[in-house]
C-alpha cells in the first residue's frame, strides 16, 4: 500500500481545528495553553459560533491569544478582561463573548472585575488557566501560588506568614448567585482534554442561552516557570495541584 | 436642568449605545438621571452602574472596540483612576466620550469646583504618546452640544474625546435646548461604519482584533507615527475658541469653562473703569487655538490668564505668543470661585501697574 492511498477523507482520524491558526505558537513545549487554544477553536467552530464570538485576551502569556484562534478579539489591560467582556456581551447580545485568563489577572489584578462580573451574572463564559506562577514576566508567585512553592519572587518556597494563602478564586465564584456553571478540569491527559471540551462546550451553551457566568478554570502546568520537563510537570502537578485544587464540577444550574 | 441631568438626556438623545459609570461627586446626577429615565426602555441604550472607575472605563474600551458609541462620567479622582484605560483606547485607535466634572485636588481634595486637570487632560494623562480631544463647556447648554459634537469627533478621527467640565457647570442650572432625539445606529450600520470593531465575524470576514499591544519596535514606531498624524490632522480641522471684543482691546484675558463667563463680567467693570479688555475662550482645550491667541495677542499690552489652579493653560498661552508680551495668571484654588471684583484687581495688579 503506497502513502497516497493511506491519505484519504475516510482514514482520517485528526485534523486542525479550522479555527486555529496555522503559525506557529510563542507557548513553550510542555505548555497547557496550546491545548485549552485547541479546545475552544473546536468548540466554537462545532456549534457554528464563528461569526457570534468575541474573545478577550489578558495581559499574561496568553496575551497574544488573538493571533491562534480565528474569531474576533479584544485584548484586555491587566486584570479588566470580564469588564470588557460585560459591556461586548451588554452591547451585543447576541453575540458569545468570552475571557481567556490567567491566575494573575483573574485572581490578583482583576479580583474585583472578576467577582462583579461574574455576581452579576453576565452571560459571558470565563476560561481561567490555573498554573500557580507568573509564566510571562519570569515565573513570579501567583496568588494561586502552593504553600511551600518555590518562584522567583518566593525563592525559598512560599510562606503563609509572608506571602498569605493560595486564593481560592474558583471557589469563591462558585458560591455566587450570579455564576450558573463553575467547574474545574486538566488537560494532563487525553480524557482530561476531553472533559475540559466538555465543561467548555457546556459554558458556551449556557452563554447562548443567557444563563449568567461559567467559569471553566483549567489546572495547568508551566513546565518553563516550575523548572520541570513537561513529563514532569504533568507529575508535579498531579501530586500537589490537584491536591489543593480537586477537579470536577464546583456548581452546575 | 442641571448640567450633569443635561448631559444624560443629551446622550439619550445623541443615540447613545451606552453608558458605564460609577458614582462620584459632583457628576452623580449623570448616572443617576440615566437610571431614572430607563433608556434601555426606550432608545435601548445600556446603563450600567460599574464596580469601580477602572471597571467603568474598560467597559467602555470594550464597547468601543465592538463599535458602539459608548460613554462614561466622573470627576477627577475617579477620571485619574480610568487614566489607564483612556491610554489603552488611545493606543487602539478606539472613539469614545468621558466627561470629567472636575473638583479640587490633589488626593481626595475637595467636592468644590476646579480646573486643575487640564495639564491631565491636555498633555495625555496616561502613559504614552497620545491626545484626547478635550472640550471646554461654560454653559448647560454646551454641557448638551458638547455630547454630539463630541460622539462626532471621536468616530471622526477615531480618538477619545473628553468634556472637561467643572464642578459650576455640572452643577448649576440653566435653560437648555435639547437636541432632536436620534435613532442609535443599526448593527448594520456600525458595521458598516466600523469596519474595524469586534463584534463577531459576520459573513465571515477577516477577524478583527482591537490591541495596543506591538513587540516589535519599528512596527510600535509605525503605530505611534499613524497617531501623531491624526492628531496633526485635528490640531489643522477641529481647533475651536470664542472671542468677546477682543478687537479693540488692550489687554487680553484667557479663560475656559464657567470661569470665562465671570471674566465677562470683570470685563464689564474694566471697561467701565476705561480698561479696554477683551476675552479670548478656549473651546478645545487640545487642541489648543494657538494660532487664535496669537492673532488676539498682536497688538496688546498684556494677558491675563485666569483659571481655577495654579497655572496651567498659562503655559499654552506663553508658548502660543511666545512670551512676546507679558502674560499672568492669576487662579484661585481649593473649590474658592474669583469674583468678577477680583479678577478686575488682579488685572490692574499684575499687568497694567507693572
Amino acid at each position: 500500500m503506497e502513502l497516497k492511498d493511506i491519505i484519504k477523507e475516510e482514514n482520517k482520524v485528526y485534523s486542525k481545528p479550522e479555527l486555529l491558526d496555522d503559525v506557529h505558537m510563542h507557548y513553550c513545549p510542555g505548555c497547557s495553553h496550546g491545548v485549552v487554544h485547541k479546545l475552544i477553536a473546536e468548540v466554537v467552530a462545532e456549534m457554528g459560533l464563528t461569526e457570534k464570538t468575541v474573545g478577550i485576551s489578558p495581559v499574561g502569556c496568553a496575551v497574544f491569544a488573538y493571533n491562534y484562534i480565528d474569531v474576533d478579539w479584544v485584548e484586555a489591560a491587566h486584570g479588566r478582561a470580564p469588564a470588557v467582556a460585560t459591556a461586548i456581551s451588554r452591547l451585543w447580545p447576541e453575540d458569545v463573548v468570552f475571557t481567556y485568563q490567567g491566575d494573575g489577572d483573574m485572581a490578583a489584578i482583576g479580583t474585583a472585575e472578576t467577582i462583579h462580573a461574574a455576581n452579576r451574572g453576565e452571560n459571558i463564559v470565563m476560561i481561567f488557566i490555573n498554573n500557580a506562577i507568573y509564566g510571562m514576566t519570569g515565573g513570579q508567585m501567583a496568588p494561586t501560588t502552593l504553600i511551600g512553592q518555590k518562584t522567583a519572587t518566593t525563592p525559598y518556597g512560599r510562606r503563609v506568614d509572608l506571602n498569605g494563602h493560595p486564593l481560592e478564586i474558583t471557589d469563591i465564584l462558585a458560591t455566587l448567585p450570579g455564576t450558573c456553571y463553575v467547574t474545574r478540569q486538566a488537560v494532563h491527559t487525553p480524557a482530561g482534554a476531553r472533559k475540559t471540551k466538555a465543561a467548555i462546550k457546556k459554558a458556551f451553551e449556557n452563554a447562548l442561552t443567557k444563563k449568567g457566568t461559567s467559569v471553566v478554570e483549567v489546572v495547568s502546568t508551566c513546565n518553563s516557570g516550575w523548572k520541570l520537563s513537561p513529563v514532569k510537570a504533568n507529575e508535579w502537578m498531579e501530586e500537589n495541584m490537584f491536591k489543593h485544587y480537586p477537579l470536577g464540577d464546583l456548581k452546575v444550574d | 436642568m442641571k448640567g450633569n441631568e443635561a448631559v444624560a438626556h443629551a446622550a439619550i438623545r445623541y443615540g447613545c449605545d451606552g453608558y458605564f459609570g460609577y458614582p462620584i461627586t459632583p457628576q452623580s446626577e449623570v448616572l443617576e438621571t440615566l437610571e431614572a429615565l430607563m433608556p434601555w426602555e426606550t432608545t435601548g441604550m445600556v446603563v450600567l452602574q460599574a464596580e469601580s472607575e477602572v471597571a467603568a472605563i474598560n467597559m467602555v474600551y470594550g464597547g468601543a472596540a465592538s463599535g458602539k458609541a459608548v460613554m462614561t462620567s466622573s470627576s477627577s479622582p475617579g477620571i485619574s483612576l480610568k487614566q489607564e484605560g483612556i491610554s489603552y483606547m488611545a493606543g487602539a485607535f478606539l472613539p469614545a466620550l468621558i466627561l470629567n466634572v472636575m473638583r479640587g485636588g490633589p488626593g481626595l481634595g475637595t467636592i468644590q469646583p476646579s480646573q486643575a486637570d487640564y495639564f491631565q487632560a491636555t498633555k495625555g494623562g496616561g502613559h504614552g504618546d497620545y491626545h484626547l480631544i478635550v472640550l471646554a463647556p461654560s454653559s448647560v447648554q454646551e454641557m448638551v452640544d458638547f455630547v454630539g459634537l463630541g460622539f462626532d469627533l471621536a468616530f471622526k478621527y477615531r480618538v477619545p474625546s473628553m468634556i472637561l467640565a467643572d464642578g459650576i457647570v455640572g452643577q448649576m442650572m440653566e435653560k437648555v435646548v435639547l437636541p432632536p432625539f436620534r435613532p442609535r445606529r443599526t448593527d448594520e450600520e456600525i458595521r458598516k461604519q466600523c469596519p474595524w470593531a469586534t463584534n463577531g465575524r459576520t459573513g465571515k470576514r477577516k477577524r478583527n482584533v482591537v490591541t495596543s499591544l506591538e513587540l516589535e519596535s519599528s512596527r510600535m514606531e509605525e503605530v505611534n507615527h499613524r497617531l501623531q498624524e491624526c492628531y496633526r490632522e485635528i490640531e489643522k480641522a477641529e481647533t475651536r475658541c470664542e472671542e468677546i471684543d477682543t478687537d479693540d482691546a488692550d489687554y487680553l484675558i484667557v479663560a475656559f469653562g464657567s470661569i470665562a463667563r465671570i471674566c465677562a463680567k470683570a470685563m464689564e467693570l474694566a471697561r467701565e473703569k476705561g480698561i479696554k479688555v477683551g476675552i479670548l475662550r478656549p473651546i478645545t482645550l487640545w487642541p489648543f487655538p494657538k494660532e487664535a491667541v496669537r492673532k488676539a495677542a498682536d497688538g496688546k499690552k498684556g494677558i491675563l490668564c485666569v483659571e481655577l489652579n495654579a497655572g496651567q493653560m498659562i503655559e499654552d498661552v506663553r508658548l502660543a505668543i511666545h512670551d512676546c508680551i507679558p502674560v499672568e495668571h492669576y487662579g484661585r484654588l481649593g473649590g474658592i470661585i474669583p469674583s468678577p471684583t477680583e479678577i478686575v484687581e488682579a488685572l490692574e495688579n499684575k499687568i497694567i501697574e507693572k
